[in-house]
């Protein structure tokens, strides 16, 4: 055996850049103009953030609904401090918000002060990022709008 | 369909394996197995690995692992970047082809050089979900809030899987979270991702395990009483979080009539459940009654190896029904956030 | 040569094509987004293992530590702990002597960004240690690329004492010794099991 067991900082890193296709490339350009845009389903749903396929019945779906910027949280769980690579700056709550106009929810961060002030069914807000390039994170998260659910 | 069997297997699970490479802890595995029903490599009609280079950050690991297996002269050999369990699928496979009759699967992860919690965000959509980086627990944690929210399970409930996996575990010599614990403590820790606790979630691993599969009369030479696959399945539900109902499994349940689960009495059933809310959604989806002990070893939650972990439920299934605790056991392996993937299978002793 | 328009490809059915509508005027009168940067970072604390780091320990006192194949007899460098023939835990360790001759080589003639300090031409080699059974990279230094052949004679370069670490980089590379060329034997090696010393 070796006397000491080595070790030693190794990092990874991949520099991907992906191409969007026309819906989330409609989307990510909506989220840079500060629009949030679905998908209509094939029946009749909306769903947001948007796929090219239904996912039920796999049939290509491309007609776009613009969407509310504010939203009901589906589910929470308590994300705390923002970790290595979450693009945070204050701690979060992790949240499935269906936006108002859409009948399926998207997971993003919710920006509170701690986990009671979290609920299901409570009312949320899009926060802008100050920069927006057509990316996820133009969204930089969502606010409690303070009104009840 | 032709008869396939698991006739041995060899399992290890440590915290974290730092002095070991890879293929270093693997090679006595990979021997233990073969030597237990008088194998060699050059016996093999197949052999197929599962692994995860980005759980090590080592690039081709599992080329340098196939080492291990003794490849000169070159061997019929196939991979797959997933939990052992569907290296055993693809075994299975091309046992029913019928043009070999052996087979050995083997599958490993070392998840400690990392934080797993975070590289698991890299199996997120990579437009909408993984540039946001969620880790592993956060995601679970909103799957386990709906499924409290709904009323299927309490926190109480929860608590008692995870107390009953902590008391299995503690005679599991490969379980690395056995001291036993009440519900009531369970109750009272602090929340790791509200609303999980330290006790809800796997018990991560380093480790691996190696298997040898027969078919039929070649299965019945090789050891005193061979664990036939009855029936196995496996079925995925959608990538995309919010298409799917986070307090099911649709999948598991599909796979499980597939495999047969409800057409003879299951003594015990070894579930791939990582969390304690996982083991909660497959009892129900796989019609799991109360006579079915669940998780004797103690389950992921007392050991966790990612990419073996559904493997070694088969393993674990074996071994037991192999000395005779039991005849008839239902084993699931799942791959991907909260249960997208699962694998149902039915084994049954000779 | 100019950018395509993007063409349909005819192979795929008009069923699968989506087409995307309602998209707003104030969004659709916009450069679309065609394409998202989404990198990936993982940090990891990488360990080595038992024979690595045999190897690694061994570099700082200027050894080159293999192992040994127990059925075969045949030595690895560097050792992973198992022969990669056999299947079996390497038996012991095989301190090589810090000499060999090249057996297969090439020469580069464009530079890697990743890499300022490799001036090019350079030459890189598998360089088959005096009791190795098995080749490893190295660069030829301290003579003209050109001028290295298959069955050259090569001994190692050290880094000075002072700047010696656990690390393979303690070889700067390996350079002709004089002597005469070796003659290249059967390339064939690994896996005649009964054609070893």
């Amino acid at each position: 055996m070796a006397d000491e067991v080595l070790q030693a900082p190794l990092v990874l890193e991949y520099p991907f850049t992906r191409t969007t296709g026309p819906v989330v490339g409609a989307f990510l350009t909506g989220l840079r103009e500060g629009v949030v845009l679905g998908v209509r389903r094939s029946d009749g749903t909306v769903m947001c953030p948007p796929l090219e396929y239904d996912p039920t019945t796999s049939e290509p779906i491309g007609e776009m609904v613009e969407v509310g910027q504010t939203g009901t949280v589906v589910s929470w769980s308590w994300g705390g401090p923002p970790r290595d690579q979450q693009p945070f700056d204050r701690d979060v709550a992790w949240a499935l918000i269906t936006l108002d106009g859409a009948d399926s929810p998207m997971l993003h961060a919710v920006f509170v002060d701690g986990p009671s002030d979290m609920a299901t069914g409570m009312r949320v807000q899009v926060q802008w990022a100050d920069e927006r390039v057509g990316h996820i994170a133009d969204i930089a998260g969502f606010v409690p709008t303070g009104e009840n659910a | 369909m032709r008869e396939i069997a698991i006739v041995s297997f060899a399992q290890r699970q440590e915290p974290a394996i730092t002095s070991e490479s890879e293929v270093e802890f693997m090679v006595p595995l990979m021997q233990q197995a073969k030597e237990a029903v008088g194998l060699r490599q050059q016996d093999m009609g197949f052999t197929c690995s599962g692994s995860s280079d980005f759980l090590a950050g080592q690039a081709f690991s599992f080329v340098m692992t196939i080492d291990g297996t003794g490849p000169v002269p070159p061997i019929s050999e196939s991979h797959v970047e997933q939990d052992g369990a569907w290296a055993l699928y693809e075994a299975w496979v091309k046992l029913q082809c019928g043009d070999v009759d052996t087979a050995f699967v083997y599958s490993y992860g070392k998840s400690s050089p990392g934080s797993l919690r975070d590289v698991l965000a890299t199996q997120m959509d990579p437009y909408y979900v993984a540039p946001l980086w969620p880790d592993a627990f956060s995601i679970e944690g909103l799957a386990a809030r709906m499924l409290l929210e709904s009323g299927k399970v309490s926190e109480r409930q929860l608590a008692e899987i995870a107390s009953r996996s902590r008391e299995h575990a503690s005679s599991n010599p490969h379980a690395v979270r056995n001291t036993p614990k009440s519900v009531e403590e369970i109750l009272a820790e602090e929340f790791v991702a509200d609303p999980l606790r330290p006790s809800d979630i796997p018990a991560s691993a380093d480790g691996g395990c190696a298997m040898v599969l027969a078919a039929g009369d070649r299965a019945r030479e090789l050891c005193d009483r061979p664990v036939w696959i009855r029936g196995i399945d496996h079925r995925i539900d959608s990538h995309t979080l919010g298409a799917r109902d986070l307090t099911d499994a649709m999948s598991a349940r599909i796979a499980a009539e597939k495999a047969g689960v409800g057409r003879d009495k299951i003594d015990f059933a070894e579930l791939h459940a990582p969390f304690t809310t996982s083991e909660a959604v497959l009892t129900e989806a796989l019609g799991l009654g109360d006579d079915v002990t669940i998780n004797p070893s103690g389950g992921p939650l007392a050991a966790h190896t990612m990419m073996a972990a559904g493997h070694i439920r088969f393993g674990e299934a074996f071994e037991r029904i192999a000395r005779g605790d039991g005849d008839r056991a239902v084993v699931h392996a799942t791959a991907g956030p909260v249960l997208q993937q699962n694998m149902v299978a039915v084994l049954e002793g000779e | 040569m100019p950018a395509q328009p993007f063409q349909q490809d005819p192979s795929v059915p008009p069923s699968c094509v989506v087409e995307v509508t309602g998209v707003p005027e104030k969004v659709a009168s916009t450069e679309p987004v065609q394409s998202v940067r989404t990198p990936i970072r993982m940090e990891y604390t990488y360990t080595p293992g038992r024979a690595l780091s045999d190897y690694l320990v061994a570099m700082k006192d200027k050894k080159i530590i293999a192992e040994r194949c127990p059925e075969t007899g045949q030595v690895f460098v560097p050792p992973r702990g198992v022969s990669p023939v056999a299947g079996v835990v390497t038996a012991g360790k095989v301190e090589l002597p810090a000499t060999g001759y090249v057996e297969s080589f090439n020469i580069t003639r464009v530079p890697i960004a990743t890499r300022p300090d490799l001036e090019p031409p350079y030459c890189s080699a598998w360089i088959l240690l005096d009791g190795a059974s098995i080749s490893f990279m190295g660069l030829v230094i301290n003579c003209e690329p050109e001028s290295v052949k298959l069955g050259t004679r090569v001994r190692a370069v050290w880094k000075p004492d002072d700047e010696l670490e656990m690390a393979a980089t303690n070889i700067l590379g390996w350079e002709p010794t004089g002597e005469p060329d070796v003659e290249i034997p059967d390339i064939e090696r690994i896996g005649q099991k009964g054609d070893l010393e």
